[in-house]
């Protein structure tokens, strides 16, 4: 955004003011997730830098709190259910809701905005009263502390995710694609394949990322109908962060954040990848 | 001079047009509404059915007519003037040593205690001595505890026989029924949920006017620069939205608690003294500096995405015009960008209201929502009517907030990153 050659010295001074502003409000955003990296490596169990740690004194800086991670059964009993529970709802939730978008997305969907409305609703339902909800419902079938009711939860709040962004994908996508590839010799087998799915995969998966993100991350509904056995990471953190303040969860804080910068780099790559087979972009 | 009707058009197999067509229509609708009903069927149990019961749940009330069915029976009819006579009594007599036997006089007497505080012991210490009471029961039972000789006692259980009750309501908005069956308040020192509601509306308003703040300038930066940089920048929006919620919420504990990283700073250079650090946790300002950077991406990200449409000749054109800077951005620009304001401060405004966890860790006593309401009587009181009917009143409001939001914008336009 370049200052226009006709501005004043006035405006001139109101850009930088307002550089300086957008930089405080990025700091802001970013700031608290750049604290808490070095503040993992501390050696001692504190929530603050240590004098060593600011005079960058070898001594001041450790391992413990990752090793305390990696050595604790209970956080890696936790992760364990947090991957079996998450994989299996981004599974439930894609598949249904990939199907439903492509019913969705014809022409001919009666009561379109209606259904919509219905389907996005786990997404905007505030989770404590989904949870609620399905405590009261889950007990009364004897699905409150088991792992079906947990991934059949998550699965729910999941499908918001899958629906909205392979329907986005399905509603730019372009049918004459399809009309050429015939007219070019293939059949709808490989029509399907060569030229339907690899555009709409992009959309599939950034979908499902969504909604195992959504299942990884969730504490309120779990914390409500799962048992003992099914503790995840978040109940691990929530708990952590309520009974004893250990610094373990600023390890664990510092890889999930590593785990989000994964994960962006993936759908920056999928949504690459999708500009470029439709020709958006030059690359 | 009338043509002769034409022959109606055909396809080759020699059905009409019109028959084909309606036919073919209705086989796609079909083939549409195969694809989404399993999705369909699989909400419908697993979310809305929950739902459903959740707002019955919040006018349910079995408890009386179930546990005191022989008393409800020798009730009716009494026209609550004076105390029953020696029926009714006897009739409780009879069902309170029943629930004694098969003890389940325990929902019966939380139930009752809600509408009339010390029904609870009542009940327990009559039902303990129930079996060697004697007939005339009318005495016995004033003899074992007074409060049998209440008039108002008797006009509850007459009252609350009914098998649905407004009564959780009521106490989510801190009313009661009066024993005369009007609507009162509760006593001062009892009204907690109203203040409760208002906080919670008007900390999500704060929070919402907050990222609006924050998130104009950025979201007009991140329009107007050259998408190269933009996409850079774009990263320090979208790393925190990725970002687990409780890693968010850690890091304000660590950076905002008395003994931690800001205080710290403060205190190194000098600002403050050791003894007079900030508390900034556990408070109002706790929750909303924390919810503010939590939410402020979904701000940021739907102002985005109408700023990018908005041509940048429009304001040049006005500054062409002869307007000046600022009243060509509020003239021109600034009402473009209203759609965004208004899809970012809805979806931060429902999203706030809802919010559970990071109340709950940093809010302490001042800072707490609604929510942490419905959650303390889930699993602390076991008032489960009153967490419902709490519930629902959100809910009620969360889908007016909703059904205006999808007015506006839409929610198929609600962008993902």
């Amino acid at each position: 955004m370049a200052i226009p050659s006709y501005a004043t010295r006035g405006e001139r001074i109101w850009h930088y003011i307002f550089l300086a502003i957008c930089g405080l409000v990025f700091l802001f955003l970013i700031g608290p997730l750049l604290v808490i990296i070095p503040l993992s490596f501390n050696a001692q169990p504190y929530f603050t830098f240590s004098k060593e740690m600011l005079t960058f004194d070898p001594a001041g800086y450790s391992l413990r709190w990752y090793q305390d991670f990696f050595t604790s059964s209970a956080w890696l009993n936790a992760i364990k259910n947090s991957f079996i529970i998450g994989i299996a709802s981004t599974l439930l939730a894609t598949v249904l809701g990939t199907v439903a978008a492509l019913g969705l997305s014809s022409r001919h969907m009666p009561a379109r905005g209606a259904i919509m409305a219905l389907l996005i609703s786990p997404m905007i339902v505030p989770l404590i009263i989904s949870a609620a909800a399905m405590f009261f419902f889950f007990s009364k079938v004897n699905l409150a502390q088991t792992y079906v009711g947990v991934i059949l939860a998550h699965t729910a709040l999941g499908i918001p995710f899958v629906v909205i962004t392979v329907t986005a994908t399905l509603s730019s996508f372009d049918t004459t694609l399809i009309r050429a590839a015939h007219s070019l010799g293939a059949n709808p087998t490989r029509t399907f394949f060569k030229v339907v799915l690899p555009l709409v995969t992009p959309g599939v998966v950034s979908g499902a990322l969504f909604a195992f993100i959504t299942s990884f991350d969730e504490v309120v509904v779990v914390l409500f109908i799962a048992g003992p056995e099914q503790r995840t990471m978040p109940i691990q953190m929530w708990s952590g962060i309520r009974e004893q303040i250990s610094p373990t969860i600023l390890a664990v804080a510092t890889l999930l954040v590593l785990l989000s910068m994964l994960l962006l780099t993936t759908l920056e790559l999928l949504r690459r990848r999708s500009e470029r087979l439709r020709g958006l972009s030059p690359d | 001079m009338t043509q002769p009707p034409a022959a109606p058009l055909t396809t080759a197999d020699g059905v009409p047009l019109k028959v084909s067509l309606r036919r073919t229509v209705r086989r796609s609708k079909i083939k549409a509404l195969l694809l989404v009903a399993p999705l369909l069927a699989f909400l419908f149990i697993a979310f809305l059915m929950p739902l459903f019961e959740m707002l019955w749940r919040s006018v349910d009330n079995p408890e009386v007519s179930t546990h005191l069915s022989r008393t409800v029976s020798a009730l009716e009819g009494w026209n609550g003037e004076s105390l029953p006579d020696e029926a009714a009594f006897a009739a409780l007599a009879e069902d309170l040593r029943v629930g004694q036997q098969e003890r389940n006089l325990g929902l019966l007497s939380s139930r009752l205690n809600y509408e009339k505080s010390g029904m609870r012991s009542t009940i327990s210490r009559t039902a303990r001595r129930v079996g060697t009471l004697e007939p005339p029961y009318r005495e016995s039972l004033i003899e074992v505890n007074d409060t049998w000789g209440e008039l108002d006692t008797w006009k509850l259980i007459q009252r609350e026989a009914s098998p649905y009750t407004i009564s959780y309501y009521l106490a989510a908005i801190d009313r009661q029924l009066s024993p005369d069956g009007e609507i009162a308040k509760v006593p001062e020192h009892m009204q907690i949920h109203a203040t409760l509601f208002w906080r919670t509306l008007w900390m999500s308003a704060v929070i919402t006017g907050l990222t609006l703040v924050l998130g104009f300038p950025v979201a007009f930066l991140l329009a107007n620069l050259p998408t190269r940089h933009s996409n850079l920048l774009m990263i320090l929006v979208l790393l925190p939205f990725w970002t687990s919620l409780l890693v968010r919420t850690t890091t304000w504990i660590a950076i905002l608690q008395s003994q931690g990283v800001l205080n710290d700073v403060m205190v190194a250079l000098g600002v403050i003294a050791d003894e007079a650090r900030w508390q900034m946790i556990h408070n109002k300002m706790g929750t909303i500096i924390a919810m503010t950077h939590i939410l402020l991406p979904f701000m940021i990200l739907p102002l985005y995405s109408v700023m990018k449409t908005i041509p940048p000749s429009y304001m040049r054109a006005a500054r062409s015009l002869g307007g000046k800077p600022f009243l060509s951005f509020r003239r021109v620009y600034f009402p473009l960008t209203i759609p965004g304001i208004a899809a970012g401060g809805i979806l931060v405004f429902i999203l706030s209201i809802g919010y559970y966890i990071t109340p709950a860790l940093v809010g302490g006593q001042s800072g707490r929502f609604i929510t942490n309401y419905i959650a303390y009587h889930m699993q602390t009181s076991l008032n489960w009517g009153l967490a419902a009917a709490i519930a629902s009143i959100l809910l009620f409001v969360v889908i007016i907030c909703y059904l205006v939001f999808n007015r506006l914008i839409g929610v198929d336009k609600v962008k993902l990153g």
